[in-house]
């Protein structure tokens, strides 16, 4: 099994007031293909740290990271960029939707920064609404949305520029119980498709839906784990093939 | 994100459309800039066609010399009523000029005097002009009926005379004026032709004044030497005003345009050491251009002046709203960077919102500088009518000017107009490109 990422011996340090935070201390984690995982861990145990390296927002201080069969640790900045256009899916605790965009432009939004939006791209942003049920809201705005909506256009924006792996941090942090479950359903199938999913999070209900738990204290993993709780959920959409 | 996309535009028009009345109040400053360089550019086309006007119509290579009447001599001509001191220009001048500068190709003189001219009971007031028969060429006079004035008129000192078209026509309303006799002074002038209507010249201001030529009669110059002499004594309420000049004007032509200013300088000195007061002007109308330039600069520099000014404080309001435009949105930015924006991409995004606003700016100011022409008459008209006597102080170019618009300022105003955009709209879009993408997805 090929890997969607790898990290070795990776560390951030940030300076503050000449202080020296160290937001990881050499992390290694390899995370194959068709993954689900889990980072949980105290607040400030580097979490989101973790995530925006593999994300390319952030180059480690030391450390290498690949992802995909690409070395990343000395890209530049564009290049980084390229990456996550092309081969990242973000989804955020408060959705990050662009407010003056519709729907179908916010979920186009990754592909427009690959280069032009053609007619198959413009298919795959619709098949991408339609598979997280929002294909009759395309041409309303994100404040005509409730939060479970926004954050089914966030996970189509993740998907629609075919990413090696999804990286979601807090992603239900802002949802009540129902929708938190609709959305952890949602993620749970897209896994089954196939797709992998890195996901932060503090609530231990989302972390039992993952198939692999890391734990994270004070910048190190503390603990790496399979998770037998795991439950894929009983009926599965279809998704659409990768194209 | 390349720039000639409809759909970066797209967004960029989309999100000015966001902040309509503030996007309007930073179009308004770059409005007025290029409004004011359209018009400055129009304004001075007009002052320089003008200026061009007026020397086609006096002739580029023509030096003109004028009798006037020196201000002393006319006080002194008060306490003794009956010694007329003769000034102006005399025979011997032209003859003078005519014979010792090589450059000049023809020198025609004149003399005007009022008069009043009389056909059976009718009686009318004119301008009675001696003249050579070049006059009617070098003051594009066209012949209507018969012929004007020739050579052999001169030489035989014949009196004969030609009619400007008002002059027939109000002493000759039903007759043809031709073969019959005019009566000046006391002596009869045959009519052998009538001339066109001509549209009076303007004046320059000076020693030259505007040119009626419609109530003219023009006789040979040698006929009136002779008949009526230098002496005009002119009846005014009560007292008589006696003039004595011999011409009241010589026109000179120059062969080249190239040697018109030195031939300018070398009459002047001809003409100096026989003269003691300065009893006359000379007039060179390819120095009107020189003088039509400087104003022209004058107007350029003062207008361009405003339009940097007003051009600048519009750059300064599209960069301060896009710093502002920047930090409201730090968030989107961070998201569009997450997305794989490059920095490249933002600073595109940014710019081409300076470049939508400054081009509206720019293409109603184009607009607002076409009507140029009609608002100019409307301003002047009002304050005409508003205050008449601050009309009057106003400078001959400011009442007078008709702006041009020059075709090339249209392009000009709208280059200038991207360039206050690019200029004003890089920094605030730099500054957006180098947010760290992780700080700005945590701004709220
Ligand atoms: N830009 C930064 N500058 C300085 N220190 C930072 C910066 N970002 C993170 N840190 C520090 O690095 C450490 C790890 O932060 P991180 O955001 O990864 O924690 P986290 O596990 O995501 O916490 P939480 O669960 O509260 O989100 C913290 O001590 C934090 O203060
Ligand atoms: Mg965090």
């Amino acid at each position: 099994m090929s890997s969607a990422a790898s990290v070795f011996e990776v560390t951030k340090q940030y300076v503050m007031d000449g202080e020296t935070v160290h937001a990881l201390r050499g992390v290694t984690l390899e995370i194959p293909d068709g993954d689900y995982v889990a980072v949980m861990g105290p607040s400030g145990s580097g979490k989101s740290t973790l995530l925006n390296l593999l994300g390319c927002l952030d180059r480690p201080t030391s450390g290498r990271l690949v992802l995909g069969d690409e070395e990343l640790s000395d890209a530049g900045d564009d290049r980084l960029a390229e990456i996550r256009a092309s081969r990242i899916g973000f989804v955020f605790q408060s959705y990050n939707l662009i407010p003056q965009l519709t729907v179908l432009e916010n979920i186009e939004v990754p592909l427009y920064y690959q280069g032009r939006i053609d007619r198959p791209r413009r298919q795959r942003s619709l098949e991408m609404a339609e598979l997280v049920g929002l294909g009759d809201r395309l041409k309303h705005r994100p404040a005509q949305l409730s939060g479970g909506q926004q954050q089914r256009v966030a996970i189509a924006r993740s998907l629609v520029n075919d990413p090696y792996f999804i990286l979601a941090d807090e992603p239900t942090g802002n949802l009540d119980s129902v929708t938190t479950e609709e959305i952890l359903q949602l993620i749970g199938d897209l896994n089954e498709q196939g797709k992998t999913i890195i996901v932060v999070t503090h609530e231990p209900e989302v972390g039992q839906r993952a198939k692999r738990i890391i734990r994270l204290r004070d910048g190190s993993i503390c603990s790496d784990s399979r998770n037998e709780y795991s439950h894929p959920s009983p009926e599965s959409r279809p998704l659409s093939p990768r194209p | 994100m390349p720039f000639l996309w409809f759909r970066t535009w797209h967004l960029g028009v989309k999100s000015l459309l966001l902040h309509p009345l503030r996007s309007l109040l930073t179009v308004l400053g770059i409005f007025i800039g290029v409004a004011s360089v359209v018009w400055l550019l129009a304004i001075g086309e007009g002052i320089s066609r003008k200026a061009q006007q007026q020397i086609e119509e006096l002739g580029a290579t023509n030096i003109i010399i004028r009798s006037i009447k020196p201000p002393e001599e006319s006080i002194e001509n008060v306490g003794s009523s009956h010694s007329i001191v003769p000034y102006g220009v005399t025979r011997a001048d032209f003859e003078r000029l005519a014979a010792t500068i090589p450059t000049i190709d023809r020198a025609l003189p004149i003399r005007e005097v009022r008069y009043r001219f009389g056909y059976l009971g009718r009686n009318i007031e004119g301008r009675l002009v001696g003249c050579t028969p070049e006059y009617a060429d070098v003051n594009k006079l066209e012949v209507d009926r018969g012929r004007f004035l020739t050579d052999t008129d001169d030489r035989e000192k014949w009196n004969h005379c030609a009619l400007a078209s008002e002059v027939a026509e109000r002493l000759f309303p039903y007759e043809d004026p031709i073969g019959k006799a005019v009566r000046i002074e006391r002596a009869f002038y045959l009519v052998v032709g009538v001339m066109k209507e001509r549209t009076p010249s303007a004046g320059i201001g000076g020693s030259l004044a505007a040119q009626e030529f419609n109530d003219d009669v023009y006789i040979p110059i040698h006929t009136l030497w002779s008949r009526i002499g230098d002496i005009i004594v002119t009846r005014r309420t009560g007292s008589f005003e006696g003039e004595m000049i011999e011409l009241s004007q010589v026109t000179l032509r120059v062969d080249k345009t190239e040697n018109v200013l030195r031939t300018a300088a070398l009459v002047k000195e001809t003409l100096k050491p026989h003269h003691r007061k300065q009893d006359y002007a000379v007039v060179v109308p390819l120095e009107l251009l020189e003088q039509a330039r400087t104003t022209r600069l004058m107007f350029i520099v003062f207008m361009g002046l405003i339009a940097a000014i007003s051009l600048v404080v519009g750059g300064i309001g599209i960069m301060n709203i896009m710093l502002a435009t920047v930090t409201e949105r730090t968030r989107e930015i961070g998201i569009r960077r997450a997305l794989g924006a490059k920095r490249g991409d933002i600073i595109r995004q940014f710019l081409v919102e300076t470049i939508a606003l400054s081009v509206m700016g720019g293409l109603t100011g184009i607009l607002g500088g076409l009507t140029c022409r009609p608002l100019i008459a409307a301003l002047r008209n009002l304050l005409l009518r508003a205050a008449p006597d601050v009309f009057d102080q106003l400078p001959q170019v400011i009442k007078e000017v008709t702006p041009l618009i020059v075709p090339w300022s249209v392009p000009l105003a709208f280059s200038i107009s991207v360039t206050i955009g690019v200029i004003f709209g890089l920094y605030p879009a730099i500054r957006a490109a180098m947010m760290d993408p992780i700080e700005a997805l945590r701004h709220e």
